[in-house]
């Protein structure tokens, strides 16, 4: 069984859409043309295509802020298409662009928004907002503050702890990292990623920016006119694997050098390399070289950190192990992905770098261009792709 | 006698006509704003039906106050208090009609549409948001309107009612007389002492009422 549908099987179906249709009152075409597609629990699902595409309208249909025009929406098995449209967006976070934080109201008012309709007691209330505050680091200081004395990434942070303010199991999200600058974005989307892993929120996730939908999602729908799905796969099947050539087109170049986001250095093996420690002698530093062939040892602190690198030439100068060579400073954590360990390999002198572990920076490994290449090649499609049966599996889905 | 001596002398009468003349004015403002925020309230999501109703508003303020006095006589509401309330409400409403739509209307739409994401129904999204977000606005509104027709409550004398007109109005028809200056140099600075005191009281108000969050 592939990946992908391992995964089915696991998940239930949070949100599932059927054929739904929206047309815009005075337009001939629709702009969203009979979408069908299921959304898993637990799970950042990202809509991502051109503008006009239809993804907005689409999302925005999940919560009914934009009526769809035919078609059903299933929430939790539930047919929420007709229900009472409020009560159904208490019980979905929504954040949009804009953020759309209450001026006038102070940042716990803000975030005390929906527990309030839903008649929570004040307790609980002040009680979850210092929860939430902590949860997106913003000093409970600022309870009492107001929106306008916020930067623009607190603000966002903010519109977040209001939108999971009642713990919703869905959240819709409206490119929410879209109106802060590049640096802070980054931040927000790690933060946002690591604050997921807790909450486990299902989550749709709207972007134009394809590698913010390769960053953020478990499974991204490429979408062309009229939101007809393009592509519904997990980031990873569709850089190495594009549906067809408007999938290719969108991810535009460099998608195999996206796909070394993905995967981790943890993920691949490290090459086998000579190790020592500072304290050694030098004969045996000497012999651990000779027998590994290789033209470098890795000298290692008395906590097993990398120190120092040193050749054949700086062990017979003979000065202290404690001086010799280079320091080893090309280092990558386990979990950083295989991009940036690429790119820490190209600005290092020797080609490789050092995997240590994040905690305790303890040595775990080197990595240089042949483990990398060799990682890469397991990347490239194989025959029998999972895509196809995965896209057969969806469409036996009772209807 | 001098001006001083005048005010001096006539202190009680000039008081009592600044009371009533705040009251008629205040009880005006009450009505037309009521009259005004229910009609902007109602209106601002329809641009035609808002245009009717500013069209009507702008259509009273252009008839001269006198010959608007002369039909409250007209249509049976006497003399004194009812005909000057209900002229200088209907002078009133414009302003503030016309800034609770246009104040309403300001409301940033993706703050709108994050309220109506959360679940706020239409009547949640007006009392919670839009009208708290509105209210500077509208305040400046009734603070216009507040002026406006405190100039007209003089003229108010020539109906019977009360306020500083009734010495204007004397004033002016003993012309030459001993005090003629005195009465309307009182009556119109009384008008001019009312105004301050609303421009403070109104201050203090849109203070108070106002989250801070919106300076």
């Amino acid at each position: 069984m592939s990946e992908v549908t391992e995964h089915l099987s696991e998940r239930g179906i949070a949100i599932r859409l059927e054929k739904l249709s929206k047309t815009f009152p005075g337009q001939d075409e629709p702009a969203v043309k009979e979408l069908s597609m299921d959304i898993f629990e637990g799970e950042i699902v990202v809509y991502v295509g051109p503008s006009g595409c239809g993804k907005t309208t689409t999302m925005k249909m999940i919560n009914r802020i934009i009526e769809p025009s035919s078609g059903r929406i299933f929430i939790a098995d539930e047919d929420v298409t007709d229900k009472d449209p409020d009560e159904l967006r208490r019980h979905i976070g929504y954040v949009i662009q804009q953020i759309g934080l209450f001026p006038h109201m102070t940042i716990a008012d803000n975030i005390a928004t929906v527990p309030k309709m839903l008649g929570w007691d004040k307790q609980r209330i002040s009680k979850r907002t210092d929860e939430l505050l902590e949860t997106v680091s913003i000093p409970n200081s600022y309870r009492n503050r107001y929106p306008k004395e916020l930067s623009g990434g607190q603000r966002q942070r903010i519109g977040v702890a209001r939108a999971m303010a009642a713990d919703p199991p869905i959240m819709l999200m409206d490119e929410p990292f879209g109106a802060v600058d590049p640096i802070t974005r980054e931040r927000l989307q790690d933060e946002f990623l690591r604050l997921q892993q807790e909450i486990q929120k299902t989550i749709v996730f709207v972007t134009h920016d394809i590698d913010e939908a390769i960053k953020m999602g478990d499974r991204i729908a490429i979408l062309r006119d009229q939101s007809e799905i393009a592509q519904y796969d997990t980031p990873e099947t569709i850089l190495t694997d594009p549906a067809d050539q408007y999938v290719e087109d969108f991810i535009g170049s460099g998608a195999s050098l996206k796909r070394l986001s993905l995967s981790k250095v943890e993920d691949i093996k490290t090459a086998e390399w000579p190790v020592a420690h500072l304290d050694d002698s030098h004969d045996d530093v000497r012999e651990k070289m000779e027998e590994s062939g290789r033209e470098y040892v890795l000298l290692l602190d008395e906590r097993d950190k990398p120190k120092r690198w040193v050749n054949r030439e700086d062990i017979e100068q003979g000065i202290s192990l404690k001086e010799a060579g280079w320091p080893a400073v090309a280092i990558v954590e386990r979990h950083s992905s295989l991009y940036d360990t690429l790119d820490t390999m190209i600005t290092s002198y020797r080609g490789s770098a050092i995997v240590v572990d994040e905690n305790d920076g303890k040595y775990k490994g080197v990595v240089d261009f042949e483990t990398v290449l060799a990682a890469i090649e397991e990347m490239r499609p194989q025959e029998g792709a999972v895509a196809p049966d995965f896209i057969a599996e969806r469409e036996d889905l009772p209807s | 006698m001098s001006f001083p001596e005048y005010l001096t002398y006539q202190w009680d009468d000039l008081l009592e006509l600044a009371v009533g003349n705040m009251v008629v004015v205040l009880i005006a403002l009450a009505i037309a704003t009521f009259i005004g925020v229910s009609l902007g309230v109602l209106t601002y999501r329809r641009p035609a039906a808002a245009q009717v109703a500013l069209a009507i508003a702008s259509t009273i303020l252009t008839i001269p106050s006198f010959a608007l006095f002369g039909i409250a006589i007209g249509i049976g509401l006497g003399l004194g208090y009812p005909p000057t309330i209900v002229v200088l409400t209907g002078y009133a409403i414009l302003a503030i009609l016309r800034n609770t739509i246009t104040g309403l209307r300001s409301v940033d739409p993706a703050i709108i549409e994050s309220a109506k994401g959360m679940g706020m129904s239409n009547w949640q999204q007006l009392v919670r948001i839009e009208m708290p977000m509105a209210w500077p606005v509208i305040i400046a509104g009734v603070r216009v309107s507040a002026l406006l027709i405190l100039g007209i409550s003089a003229i108010a004398a020539y109906v019977g009612g009360p306020g500083f007109g009734s010495e204007i109005f004397e004033g002016l028809s003993t012309l030459g007389g001993v005090n003629s200056l005195n009465l309307v140099l009182s009556g119109m600075l009384g008008v001019i002492v009312l105004a301050l005191v609303f421009e403070v009281l109104f201050a203090i108000l849109g203070r108070f009422t106002t989250s801070k969050g919106l300076n």
